[in-house]
């Protein structure tokens, strides 16, 4: 542990280095000053820290933790899976963050928070000290609530988070004989990337259609229906998977068996050759470390003026660890629009001033129901003063009218740009 | 005279407190994410940083009315006011 004047040190060192990144910065347009630790490099934080850089004119300094050398991309990892990607494809370094912005970053975990003092403490770089704390954890696996499923995760990946489980999913799909079956576990809602699951069958289904057409794809969905873009989906099992592809709602996956790759469900049990089990989730277990009650026991709860969390004060929290307000979707996209309400609200927190009272997010989400044909959800949520949230707004938003080509080009540059708006 | 004057500053620091200074920054940087950081965008997407402040309304009201046919766009200009793009197309045309 480290003690008081350990601690004083460390705080030293780390003003010192923040203020030489500083040093030579002009005051932002606001006059924001101050240290803003984001944790966690996703969709969420990583636009947080490049956008508090930008926003302040290097005004704020800013210090990302971050466990993984590289960001892997979920949106698009499908495409991996089906073999329409590679890996590189979907990887972005963290270097322009540092290089560009100016973002200090760190590649550590935080082991605990402590509000109060406004301190973190990493595994490797002992304590931080911040004046605003932003988390953007993601998700974690709740592994225990399917039986047979801990510390088996190489033999049925999960592929829910990007990185090695993609590659090794699809490892496993090249791997499997023709006439093999996949199938594949979607938990109760809620869960990261709705209609992410759905995509991730409509990819599989295409690779088998093409390289091992005797195979199926067994979608065992634990909800009643198809959880976003149902209709369209919908369309893409019947007409492209017509054969390959069998989706059977209403079944709760109970407990697995690792050796024979077998699910064991409500009435039945199916033996797989891949066996791909979505877990149930819940924010990032770092959420853990604040004093504040999640909801349901799994999502956070904030203030979505500032995006801090409530019961905490100066700990803002983005992305999939949200309990959401109305219709919000857990999507990357939408970690990023969060991301850019709590950046502006902090600059002017800092700088003493109230936060905008009237932000708006908008999501836009697309799948790729084939490796050239695209479906989209879009919506707009604007701030409601009278509400304390963000509501969808009606007349807004919708779905694509059928699957296209035209929508492939823009889900390409979709990844593009917003990858770039994050890491650029 | 100076009743008037006293309602004026009242009326103009309402308006002040009600506006964020950044409101056209924040509002735009919601397209960000399929048109670029700042309107500058590095794919099939349109770039919208410089482009005329009339072009740009010009052709969100043409999605709105369906006049101008698109995938998403009418979908996305139908959940901002006419206050809220306005902003949005003036903050991409300061863009250089």
């Amino acid at each position: 542990m480290l003690n008081r004047r350990d601690f004083l040190k460390t705080a030293g060192l780390a003003a010192a280095g923040a203020m030489a990144v500083s040093g030579c910065a002009t005051t932002g347009r606001n006059g924001a000053r101050g240290h803003i630790v984001v944790v966690g490099g996703g969709f969420g934080g990583a636009t947080a820290a490049k956008y508090l850089r930008m926003w302040s004119n290097a005004g704020v300094d800013v210090t990302l933790v971050e466990r993984n050398a590289e960001f892997v991309s979920c949106p698009m990892s499908n495409l991996v899976i089906g073999g329409y990607r590679q890996m590189s494809d979907i990887t972005v370094s963290y270097a322009n963050l540092r290089d560009r912005h100016g973002v200090r970053l760190l590649r550590d975990e935080v082991t605990a928070i402590d509000a109060a003092a406004q301190k973190i403490r990493l595994a490797k770089n002992g304590e931080l000290k911040y004046d605003r704390l932003i988390l953007s954890p993601g998700i974690d696996f709740m592994i225990g609530a399917v039986g047979g499923l801990e510390g088996n995760l190489e033999t049925i990946p999960h592929a829910w988070k990007a990185g090695p489980q993609t590659a090794l999913l699809r490892q496993q799909l090249e791997a499997m004989p023709d006439g093999g079956i996949f199938a594949m576990h979607i938990p109760k809602a809620p869960f990261r990337c709705p209609p992410g699951p759905y995509e991730r069958a409509c990819m599989v289904a295409s690779y088998l259609k093409m390289h091992k057409p005797r195979s199926k794809v067994l979608v065992l969905d634990a909800n009643g229906e198809i959880q976003s873009k149902k209709a369209l989906f919908t369309k893409a099992f019947e007409t492209h998977y017509k054969g390959i592809l069998e989706y059977l709602p209403n079944n709760e996956l109970r407990s697995v068996d690792a050796k024979t790759r077998t699910a064991m469900l409500d009435f039945e049990n199916v033996k797989a050759n891949v066996l791909n089990v979505i877990p149930p989730q819940r924010a990032g277990q770092v959420t853990s470390m604040l004093d504040v009650p999640l909801i349901n026991d799994r999502w956070v709860d904030v203030d979505w003026l500032t995006m801090e969390a409530k019961g905490v004060e100066r700990v803002h929290v983005l992305g999939d660890a949200l309990f959401p307000a109305p219709t919000m979707p857990k999507s990357g996209h939408m970690a990023n629009q969060q991301a850019k309400v709590a950046a502006a609200a902090i600059l002017n927190l800092l700088a003493g001033e109230p936060p905008n009272g009237e932000p708006v997010v908008m999501n836009t989400c697309y799948s790729y129901v084939d490796p050239k044909a695209v479906v989209h959800v879009a919506s707009v949520h604007q701030y409601d003063a009278t509400k304390n949230t963000f509501l969808p707004v009606k007349g807004a938003g919708g779905l694509s009218p059928a699957a296209n080509e035209l929508e492939a080009k823009y889900a390409a540059s979709w990844a593009k740009n917003i990858w770039a708006d994050m890491l650029a | 005279m100076r009743h008037k004057i006293c309602l004026l500053l009242l009326v103009c620091a309402a308006i002040a407190h009600a506006q964020d200074p950044n409101l056209a920054r924040n509002l735009a940087a919601t397209c960000a994410n399929c048109h670029g950081t700042n309107g500058k965008s590095i794919g099939d997407n349109k770039s919208l940083a410089g482009e005329p402040k009339e072009k740009i309304l010009r052709k969100l009201q043409e999605f709105r009315s369906g006049e101008k046919p698109s995938s998403i766009m009418q979908q996305i200009a139908n959940g901002y006011t006419d206050a809220q793009l306005e902003l949005i197309a003036s903050y991409f045309a300061e863009r250089k």
